[in-house]
C-alpha cells in the first residue's frame, strides 16, 4: 500500500506516459475496459462519417461503382426547393415543439413541486405519454384524433365553440394533417403529449436548488414570482440548456410520426407541407436510391447541429449559471 | 414551539402581524391550486389513450358515427382476436421484436457497464479527453453514420435480419456509458483497494464487486434500452424486409390502407395490444426507470 501512494506521487501532471509501474499497468487496464468503444467508434461512428464525407462527394447507386461528382450534390440541394422546404418544415417545428415543450414541463414540475398529494402517481401517469411517445401505435392514434370528419378533437371543438356549440361562436376545427398550415401544429401537439419526460429531469433538478436560498430571498421580502426568475430559472439553467439542446438535436431528427402518418407511401404530404429534413434523406437514400444525394443531406444536417449546439452554448453563456466546476465532474 | 417560530421570524419582525400565518395560508391556496391544475392537466394527457380503448371496443359503424360514442353500446372484444389474427402474423411480430429488445437489451448492459467501469475508476492520461469524444457522439445525428452502415451490413449479407441492429450495441452506447458512469463514480472505493491489495486484478473486480452493486444502475439502463428498442422503428423499417421478420412496429403499420380505408377499430386494437407490455415494465420498474432519467438529467 505504501509503495502503491509513494509512486503515484512521482507522477507528473503533465506526463502522457504514467512514470510509475502501478500507474502504468492501470491506464493499460483503462484501455482493455474502454477497448470496446474504441473499436466501435471506429467502425461504427468515425469511419462512416467519413465514408459518408466522400459519398457525399459521389454519385452512388446499390450495385455501382461511386462516381466522383465533386461537389455537384450539394449544388443540387442548394438549387432543390424541396430541400429548403424540408430545412424550413424542420425549423418551424423546432421552434414551435422545443420551447413549448420545455415551457410546459417546467410549468408541470414546478406545480409538481408544491408539495401536491400523491405525487408518485402524477409523476407516473404524466410520465405515461412520454414512454410511448415515438411509437407507432400514437403515431396511429393522433391521425385517428386529429381526422377531420371522425376525430375526436374536431368534434370537440365543435361542441364547444362550433356554429351550435355551447359557446357559438362559429370556429370550425381545421383539416389538421391534411391541411398543409395546420400539419406542423398537429405533429407538436403530437409531440408535446409527451412533455412528461422533461418533466421529470426538471422535478428532480428543482429538488435540488438548496432550499436556504428561498427563506433568504423570503427575509429580503422577494414575492414568488421574483423568486421564480431570480432563484429557481437561474439555478435550474443548466439544465434547460441541456434539455433545449437534446430537444433540439432530436427535433431535427424527427422520422417515426411523419413516415408512419404518410403511410410510407406520400411521404411529405400534403404539399411537402410535412417533409421533415430526415424524411427527405430517407426518400432519397432509401426509396429513389440517390445515396450520394443523401449523405450530402446527412453531413449539412451534421453542420447545422453543430452549428446550432455551438451557438447555443455560447448565447446561454451569460444566461446559465454554473456551480463551481470541479475537477472532471463533466 | 411557538419559541421556535419566533426566532426564526426575527429579521422580519417590523413585517405586519401574523405574515408567517399568512404565508401558511398562502402555501395551502397555492397547492391546492397546483393539484387541481395538475388533475386537469392529467384529463388531457390520458384522454388520447381512453379514446383509444374506446375505439377499440366500437363496431364499425360506431367508429364513423357523429357525434362520437364514447361507450360502445356491446364492446367488441372480438375486434382484439380479428386485429390479431388476420393477415398479419402478430405471434411472430411478437417473438421478433421480444428477440430484438431482449438482445440489445443484454449487449448494452454488459458493454456499457464494461466500458463505463474504465471511464469511472480507471487513471490514465488522456481520460477525460476520450470522455468528451463519447458525448460528443451523443449529438451526432444517426443519419449521418446511418448510409454507410447500410452500405457496410448490405456487403457482408446482414440485411433482412437482426444483426446489424444488435452487433453494434456491443461496443456500447455513449448514453448509458454516461449514465453508469455517473453511478459508477458515487459508489466507495474501500471493496476495490481491498481487493487489490488481496490481489485481485481489474476485471475481477468489475465482475465481482462493481456489477453487484451496481444492479438498480443496471435495472435503469436495461429498462430504458428495452423500452427504447421494443418500440424502434426506423432501425427495422432500414433493415428488415420481409414480412416474417418484421417487428410490432412494422406490422402495426401494415394496418393503414390508403384513402381513408383503414379501419380504425382493428387499428386501435392491435395498437393497444403493443403498447400493453412496455406499460407493464415500466409499472413493474418504474422507480429504476425514473432514477435512470434523473440521473442522466440532471448531470449533463
Amino acid at each position: 500500500m505504501a509503495a502503491h501512494v509513494a509512486s503515484r506521487r512521482q507522477t507528473s501532471r503533465f506526463s502522457l506516459i504514467p512514470a510509475g509501474k502501478l500507474e502504468r499497468r492501470e491506464a493499460l487496464w483503462f484501455w482493455f475496459f474502454i477497448s470496446p468503444w474504441v473499436i466501435g467508434f471506429i467502425l461504427f461512428t468515425a469511419g462512416p462519417i467519413i465514408a459518408s464525407a466522400y459519398l457525399s462527394l459521389t454519385n452512388y447507386a446499390p450495385g455501382k461503382s461511386p462516381q466522383w461528382v465533386g461537389l455537384s450534390n450539394y449544388a443540387t440541394l442548394f438549387g432543390d426547393r424541396i430541400f429548403w422546404k424540408s430545412l424550413q418544415v424542420t425549423s418551424y417545428y423546432t421552434l414551435l415543439a422545443v420551447p413549448l415543450g420545455i415551457c410546459l414541463s417546467l410549468l408541470l414540475a414546478v406545480l409538481l413541486n408544491q408539495k401536491v398529494p400523491f405525487v408518485g402517481v402524477f409523476r407516473t401517469l404524466y410520465y405515461l405519454p412520454a414512454l410511448l411517445g415515438g411509437s407507432v401505435a400514437v403515431a396511429l392514434l393522433f391521425s385517428w384524433l386529429l381526422n377531420p370528419q371522425f376525430g375526436i378533437i374536431n368534434f370537440i371543438i365543435r361542441f364547444f365553440v362550433g356554429p351550435q356549440g355551447i359557446l357559438p361562436v362559429g370556429i370550425v376545427g381545421p383539416r389538421w394533417l391534411q391541411d398543409p398550415n395546420w400539419v406542423i401544429p398537429s405533429y407538436t401537439m403530437l409531440a408535446l403529449w409527451g412533455f412528461g419526460g422533461g418533466m421529470l429531469i426538471y422535478l428532480s433538478a428543482l429538488q435540488g436548488v438548496p432550499t436556504h436560498l428561498y427563506e433568504a430571498a423570503t427575509i429580503d421580502g422577494a414575492n414568488r414570482f421574483q423568486q421564480f426568475f431570480k432563484i429557481t430559472i437561474p439555478m435550474i439553467s443548466p439544465v434547460i440548456l441541456f434539455t433545449f439542446i437534446t430537444g433540439m438535436i432530436a427535433s431535427f431528427q424527427v422520422f417515426t410520426p411523419a413516415y408512419v402518418i404518410a403511410g410510407g407511401t406520400q411521404l411529405g404530404a400534403p404539399a411537402y407541407s410535412s417533409m421533415f429534413y430526415v424524411l427527405y434523406l430517407f426518400l432519397n437514400a432509401f426509396q429513389r436510391y440517390r445515396v450520394g444525394l443523401a449523405a450530402a443531406q446527412a453531413w449539412i444536417l451534421f453542420v447545422i447541429i453543430m452549428i446550432l449546439t455551438m451557438l447555443m452554448f455560447w448565447a446561454s453563456r451569460r444566461y446559465v449559471y454554473y456551480e463551481s466546476d470541479e475537477e472532471g465532474s463533466i | 414551539m411557538a419559541t421556535r417560530t419566533g426566532t426564526r421570524v426575527t429579521p422580519a419582525t417590523t413585517a405586519k402581524k401574523g405574515a408567517w400565518a399568512s404565508k401558511k395560508r398562502q402555501d395551502q391556496i397555492i397547492r391546492a391550486a397546483a393539484t387541481i391544475i395538475c388533475l386537469l392537466g392529467l384529463i388531457v394527457i390520458l384522454f388520447p389513450l381512453a379514446w383509444m380503448i374506446s375505439t377499440a371496443l366500437k363496431t364499425r359503424a360506431e367508429v364513423a358515427k357523429f357525434p362520437p360514442v364514447w361507450i360502445p353500446a356491446i364492446p367488441q372484444w372480438d375486434n382484439f382476436r380479428i386485429a390479431l389474427t388476420g393477415a398479419n402474423p402478430f405471434g411472430r411480430y411478437f417473438m421478433n421484436t421480444m428477440f430484438y429488445a431482449i438482445s440489445v437489451m443484454v449487449a448494452e448492459a454488459v458493454s456499457c457497464s464494461f466500458i463505463a467501469y474504465g471511464f469511472a475508476r480507471l487513471r490514465a492520461p488522456g481520460k477525460n479527453a476520450i470522455f468528451v469524444l463519447v458525448l460528443a457522439t451523443m449529438m451526432l445525428p444517426t443519419w449521418v453514420t446511418l448510409i454507410p452502415q447500410y452500405i457496410m451490413f448490405s456487403k457482408i449479407g446482414w440485411l433482412d435480419s437482426y444483426k446489424p441492429l444488435i452487433v453494434p450495441h456491443w461496443f456500447g452506447s455513449a448514453y448509458l456509458i454516461f449514465l453508469l458512469r455517473q453511478f459508477y463514480r458515487g459508489l466507495p472505493k474501500d471493496y476495490e483497494e481491498a481487493a487489490l491489495i488481496d490481489g485481485a486484478n481489474y476485471l475481477r473486480i468489475w465482475a465481482r464487486i462493481i456489477v453487484p452493486l451496481s444492479l438498480p444502475a443496471l435495472g435503469a439502463v436495461t429498462i430504458m434500452s428495452f423500452m427504447f428498442h421494443y418500440q424502434d422503428f426506423a432501425g427495422p423499417l432500414i433493415y428488415i424486409n420481409s414480412q416474417i421478420n418484421y417487428p410490432l412496429a412494422l406490422g402495426l403499420q401494415q394496418f393503414q390502407a390508403p384513402f381513408g380505408g383503414t379501419r380504425f377499430d382493428l387499428l386501435m386494437a392491435a395498437s393497444i395490444v403493443t403498447i400493453i407490455p412496455p406499460i407493464i415494465v415500466f409499472f413493474v420498474a418504474q422507480r429504476y426507470f425514473i432514477q435512470g432519467i434523473v440521473v442522466s438529467g440532471v448531470k449533463g
